[in-house]
């Protein structure tokens, strides 16, 4: 299971290349140079020195030990990626991206951004390695996270709002691959999640994997053992493959959590393996939720780092063979997550990774006070305080 | 005689319009027609023709019903071949086998679909020789060493991406495009077309030289764009057209002139070639 993706790119029957013609020769040099560089241990030295000198690495494992005592079952930790610098997992990647990019003498990077945090970082690392940075945002999420717009410009990165389509996330992807196409001999693209044509969700999961190698030895310390279950929010799924991946050849229970919106059962969710049948998105072979003519449909998620209709193939591939359950959780119970962690363990989550703590929630009470529970804390919610507001404001008007 | 190969969306500005874009088309001297199935995302097109898609797909218009489009265009007397141009995901929902069969009993010609590359493709090229419903390939300026392998697989014709880049009005293309044709031809037993981005005629008169053929799509899907209004008007539709085909007609006045020049040249074999979609 460890080994995959296959030579063609797949994991299972999901995964491949749905590009244009004129990108399968940079993503062959892209694999190429990646392969190299994951066999180059001085190219890992040096991508740990970054995440341990400058995005603060390791991140802390924290004992949940008030929302344990209250839910009354399995004990519960949480891997602290909200402690990172920039305040997501979203740097792990950024930074070992950049670091391919720069070993292959490219010094221009765009990125595709929804929330912001995927920009953010990207934006971040081009300053701290002198490259220059065009960030793909939807004018819709433009308008929703002004905030993330203003940190970017003031790490000197450009912000290229796109018109087309819905104005999220998925048309921000499809319009940085465009730029990619027209630019594809001198800019590199730094996709934000295990998404996009192959190399793209492998190379994300290596440079996500650190989530889960340090949460494992941090647990064994911690405890002695291994965590029973392992639970993190899936978008795309870059934190929750960083996570799973070092457990998957153990006896250790996953479990991915989309976002379900106003419900699985409305039109209004993000539930991509709950809903969506396979289908091909942004490169490459996965679920998708699309109509029954094979259009890609616009999902619904409060939390727009989730807001996405696809999900990445290796989560396809864990659903299928039934290694990872997904399941969901709505707009209204991942508020009240985020609510109790911040009231309860004095730490606001982003929307995101309370979907994850949402699930926790219910779980835990139904497990032995023997168990252990790990979830995966991927941000902060600094960046969702003004969305949370509305949202509670909107519930008292009602 | 070189090919002149216009691009249409199915649906753009409607159903009724397209076929009659279709017969203009074939009047002014398209020698074939690719036809767009619109998309909800679109990743090898640029504004023009994602605009196109997007009305087209709020009239209604599906991969199925635009396969059917190509029936009902063969029942008004449309002749040429018409390539289906459409992204793989309408084709994998609808289900690959039906796809051909339902392509072929409409009388569609050829398949391009711009996001299956050649490694991907291999399903589709078999199916493709089934039907005899030609697989057409495409090969872009970074392809180099894949020419060879794609030019040795090409059913029809080859398609040659003129630049880096999506689809779209280009006021210069590449300087190198003269030698990437050159390259193309040298591997390839079939004739080499060239699109992305050619839009004038003196970008015609100057490709024309260089290979068998040529494919519009965004200048075309733009002047339709400018008289949406008019062509939907059963009124003014008439004269639309007539504004149309006049349009069409000066992009393509260099070919026509060469066909003029080298009337008695045995041109004609190639044409047969292309128009039987013969897979060889």
């Amino acid at each position: 299971m460890l080994t995959l993706p296959n030579e063609r790119g797949r994991f299972g029957m999901f995964g491949g290349k749905f590009v244009p013609e004129t990108l399968m020769r940079p993503l062959a040099d892209i694999e190429q140079q990646l392969y190299e560089a994951l066999a180059d241990p001085s190219f890992h030295a040096e991508y740990m020195r970054h995440l341990y000198e400058y995005s603060g690495r390791p991140t802390a494992l924290t004992f949940a030990k008030n929302l344990t005592e209250r839910l009354g079952g399995a004990k519960m930790y949480f891997k602290r990626e909200d402690l990172n610098h920039t305040g997501a997992h979203k740097i792990n990647n950024a930074i070992g991206q950049a670091l391919l990019a720069r070993r292959m003498g490219k010094r221009k990077i765009i990125a595709e951004t929804g929330a912001g945090q995927h920009g953010v970082a990207a934006a971040t690392v081009a300053a701290r390695f002198g490259m220059e940075c065009k960030v793909f945002m939807g004018e819709e999420d433009v308008k929703r996270q002004a905030l993330n717009v203003f940190r970017m410009k003031l790490l000197g990165a450009q912000v290229i709002p796109v018109t087309s389509g819905n104005r999220t996330l998925k048309d921000a992807t499809n319009e940085a691959i465009r730029y990619w196409v027209e630019h594809c001999d001198d800019h590199f693209y730094m996709i934000g999640s295990v998404v996009g044509p192959h190399p793209y969700p492998m190379m994300v999961r290596e440079f996500q994997r650190i989530i889960g190698e340090e949460a494992r030895e941090q647990m064994l310390k911690a405890e002695g053992k291994l965590p029973h279950t392992i639970i993190a929010c899936v978008g795309g799924g870059s934190n929750a493959i960083g996570m799973f991946h070092p457990f998957l050849d153990d006896d250790v229970e996953c479990i991915g959590v989309e976002a379900a919106g106003k419900g699985v059962h409305t039109t209004e969710h993000a539930a991509t393996i709950t809903k969506g049948t396979k289908g091909v998105i942004h490169g490459s072979l996965t679920y998708v939720l699309q109509d029954e003519h094979g259009q890609i449909t616009e999902p619904y998620s409060i939390s727009a780092g989730l807001d996405y209709p696809g999900v990445g193939p290796e989560h396809a591939y864990l659903a299928h063979i039934g290694r990872v359950r997904y399941e969901s959780v709505t707009d209204e119970e991942a508020i009240a997550a985020l609510q109790m962690t911040a009231e309860m363990e004095g730490i606001i989550p982003a929307i995101e990774s309370a979907h994850a703590l949402a699930k926790a929630f219910q779980i835990a009470p139904l497990r032995s006070r023997e168990e252990i529970i790990l979830v995966c804390l991927s941000g902060r919610g600094d960046k969702d305080v003004q969305t949370v507001m509305n949202y509670l404001e909107g519930d008292e008007q009602e | 005689m070189k090919h002149f190969i216009p691009f249409i969306v199915a649906g753009d500005p409607c159903e009724e319009v397209t076929i009659d874009l279709a017969i203009a088309l074939e009047q002014t001297g398209a020698t074939m027609l690719e036809l767009g199935v619109p998309y909800s995302d679109p990743l090898a097109d640029g504004p023009i023709i994602q605009r196109a898609a997007s009305r087209a797909l709020k009239n209604g218009m599906t991969l199925t019903k635009a396969l059917t489009l190509i029936g009902q265009m063969r029942k008004k007397g449309v002749k040429i071949p018409i390539i289906v141009f459409t992204y793989y995901n309408p084709v994998l929902q609808l289900g690959e086998e039906r796809f051909f069969a339902l392509a072929q009993q409409n009388g569609a010609s050829g398949v391009l679909i711009p996001d299956l590359p050649f490694e991907e493709s291999e399903h589709m090229r078999t199916l493709g020789e089934t039907y005899d419903i030609p697989y057409i390939s495409l090969v872009a300026p970074t392809s180099n060493e894949r020419i060879a392998m794609i030019a040795s697989k090409a059913q029809s014709f080859l398609y040659c991406v003129s630049s880096l880049g999506v689809t779209g009005v280009r006021d210069s293309l590449p300087t190198k495009l003269h030698e990437f044709l050159q390259q193309v031809k040298s591997y390839s037993r079939v004739p080499v077309v060239v699109g992305f981005g050619i839009s004038t005629a003196e970008q015609v008169e100057r490709l024309q030289h260089v290979c068998d053929g040529i494919v519009i799509g965004s200048a075309i899907v733009q002047k339709i764009e400018q008289l949406q209004d008019e062509l939907n008007d059963v009124h003014t539709r008439q004269e639309a057209l007539r504004v149309f085909s006049q349009y069409v007609a000066s992009l393509i006045e260099p070919l026509k002139m060469r066909v003029r020049k080298n009337e008695s040249e045995t041109t004609t074999k190639t044409t047969k070639t292309v128009s039987t979609g013969q897979t060889d």
